[in-house]
């Protein structure tokens, strides 16, 4: 939008300088009509709802009845609302929880380690750990998530045949654990992906070096490659945590049971605001979901800014 | 390191010795971990008895022929690849002219904006914006029909789009357009005949890129789409196993099979040509 109201006033008077920058001969009225129509549906649909949520979080929004025709402002009711709901703490707890392990922890180390283990292999094997990983990744979720499903099975899941736990229900017994399971199962590749490139790009003579001196694995991944890495672990571990925080898809293994166990905050949104026809209160809790998610961006922004930098 | 001692480097030698078998032994776990699900999802569609657990087939492809007897499963796929190949169209059109235009005419703090972009798509997810969106297009009238869901779903790419788009188009020498512009093509033509062409491999990476995305999507047309007639695969594939305790198997198999295969061919395939290219939030 802001092309189309620059006008270009200094077209007569400095020929040479505009065409300099504009070889195309594209105009800028011309350009901003280009950009325009992508704007607008950003606009709508990106810059929109952020705004939006603000409103909507402070009326009775209802999806049916009386307050569904002609919402009241509540102020900050809703708010009020949430944070003393103790089921939004949990929810919050859980979030909390998943985000650490599956995110921080899972997916990070396991990516980590699955590229360290690769790295000085080639051929099939390599391809194949990969490939399997990536696969992963690329499945949709929903087929993810039944895989996990037949695989969990409490009858005839593979898991329980494996070791030999029959008749264990493992979404009912222990369902946030199989739903950080599922989580590293889908997003590994990512870090690992990421992992791969930041260790084929340290310098090979370092490593000599630490070798020389008689340094330990250990050592050498602690004072040789993590140093030299840092930037990429900071970087993947704040995209990790942004997705981990905003996925929906475990609500396609638990859909949020048995008895809210494994409401993280995107399923507990959903529930109370789609099912559970509480628009205004729903908006409530995504205001606080997006600006835990600018708090994590801008922490990302920061990172990536200060590593250009060096 | 004969300086070294020689018990000391005995023992140094077995404790790196059993780390790296430590090591090896938790990576096959982890490595099967990954495999177990994969074999079954390549397995179980050709047995003629399947059952959740892993076991050899019993070979025959009786199931992908009752498959395709299914109706709604077969629509299913079809509405996936329309709200894909939809959504590519939006983004790749709007995302090119946007793109090109950002490339080549200065505006002041673009790059800012394009990062501020960038930064919001990240922020405004589709489980965050999930309320607000579906407001809009409830009051907008679009609620239970693509042209919503094709909005929303391009509303939320667009910024990566153009921003990927955008150093495409960088790399394209301007003596291009200058030598068209002296031959007398407008803006239009130089975009459609000269530009267009030099950047399709951006343009095709964005393409697939889209599809991959929007194929896999779940949360959007599950809120936004009632009739069952009309959801794509990912949310009929949700509805197939929840609707009775009694799963058909046979069905679901075969349908998984065939609605992961055109994601894994084509991402392989663009990652063997492309590598490893992934900008920020490639996936959400």
């Amino acid at each position: 939008m802001t092309t189309s109201t620059t006008t270009p006033a200094g077209s007569a008077i400095a020929p040479r300088r505009r065409r300099a920058d504009d070889v195309a001969g594209l105009g800028t009225a011309r350009a901003g009509i280009f950009v325009a129509p992508a704007l607008i549906l950003i606009g709508i649909f990106l810059l929109f709802p952020a705004v939006w949520t603000i409103w909507l979080g402070m009326t009775d929004y209802r999806l049916t009845g009386l307050q569904a025709a002609s919402p009241e402002f509540v102020g900050l009711d809703n708010y009020a609302e949430a944070l003393t709901d103790p089921s939004f703490w949990n929810s919050l707890w859980l979030t909390l929880i998943f985000v650490l392990f599956s995110g921080i922890i899972g997916q990070t180390l396991i990516g980590f380690g699955l590229a360290w283990a690769v790295r000085n292999i080639h051929g099939w094997v390599k391809g194949l750990i990969e490939g399997l990983v990536l696969a992963a990744w690329v499945i949709p979720a929903s087929v993810a998530s039944f895989l996990w499903l037949a695989l969990l099975d409490r009858r005839s899941g593979t898991v329980n045949g494996l070791l030999g736990t029959e008749g264990t229900a493992w979404l009912i017994d222990h369902p946030m654990e199989s739903i950080i399971i599922f989580n590293i199962w889908v997003g590994t590749a990512f870090s690992m992906q990421l992992f791969s490139s930041a260790l084929s790009a340290v310098p090979p003579s370092q490593i000599e070096s630490a070798k020389m001196v008689g340094a330990s694995g250990w050592q050498q991944l602690r004072d040789v490659i993590v140093p030299n890495i840092k930037g990429h672990i900071l970087t993947n571990t704040l995209l990790i945590t942004l997705w981990t925080f905003n996925t929906f898809t475990p609500y396609l293994v638990t859909a949020g049971g048995p008895n809210g166990k494994t409401e993280i905050l995107s399923v507990y949104i959903y529930e109370t605001a789609i099912p559970g026809g509480q628009l205004g209160l729903g908006a409530a809790i995504s205001l606080i979901m997006l600006l835990i998610n600018l708090v994590i961006a801008l922490g990302y922004v920061r990172v990536s800014k200060g590593r250009k930098k060096r | 390191m004969t300086a070294i001692p020689q018990k000391v480097a005995a023992n140094a030698t077995v404790r790196h010795f059993l780390a790296r078998v430590a090591f090896a032994i938790v990576m096959t776990i982890v490595g099967l971990l990954f495999a177990l699900p994969m074999v079954w999802l390549v397995l179980a569609p050709f047995d003629a008895t399947p059952s959740l657990s892993l076991s050899w087939p019993d070979w025959t492809l009786d199931n992908f022929a009752r498959l395709a007897e299914n109706p709604y499963a077969l629509r299913s796929i079809g509405n996936s690849l329309l709200l894909g190949i939809g959504t590519m169209v939006i983004v790749v059109v709007l995302g090119a002219l946007a793109a090109y235009a950002m490339s080549r005419i200065r505006i002041p703090g673009r790059d800012g904006i394009l990062y501020g972009l960038l930064l919001l798509s990240s922020i405004v997810t589709g489980t965050a914006a999930m309320v607000p969106t579906y407001q809009i297009i409830t009051q907008l009238g679009l609620i239970n029909s693509y042209v919503g869901v094709l909005l929303v779903l391009a509303g939320g790419i667009l910024p990566t789009v153009i921003f990927i788009l955008k150093d495409f188009m960088d790399s394209i020498p301007k003596s291009y357009e200058e030598s068209a512009r002296l031959y007398g093509a407008g803006p239009f033509r130089i975009l459609r005949d000269v530009v267009a062409p030099i950047a399709r491999p951006g343009l095709a990476f964005i393409s697939i890129w889209t599809i991959v995305q929007v194929w896999g999507n779940f949360l959007v047309p599950f809120i936004l789409l009632r009739s069952p007639d009309l959801q794509p695969a990912a949310v009929l594939m949700y509805t197939f196993y929840t609707e009775s305790g009694q799963a058909d198997l046979r069905l679901i198999s075969t349908f998984a099979l065939l609605f992961s295969a055109p994601v894994l061919i084509i991402y392989f395939i663009v990652n063997r040509r492309y590598g490893f290219r992934f900008h920020g939030g490639i996936k959400s």
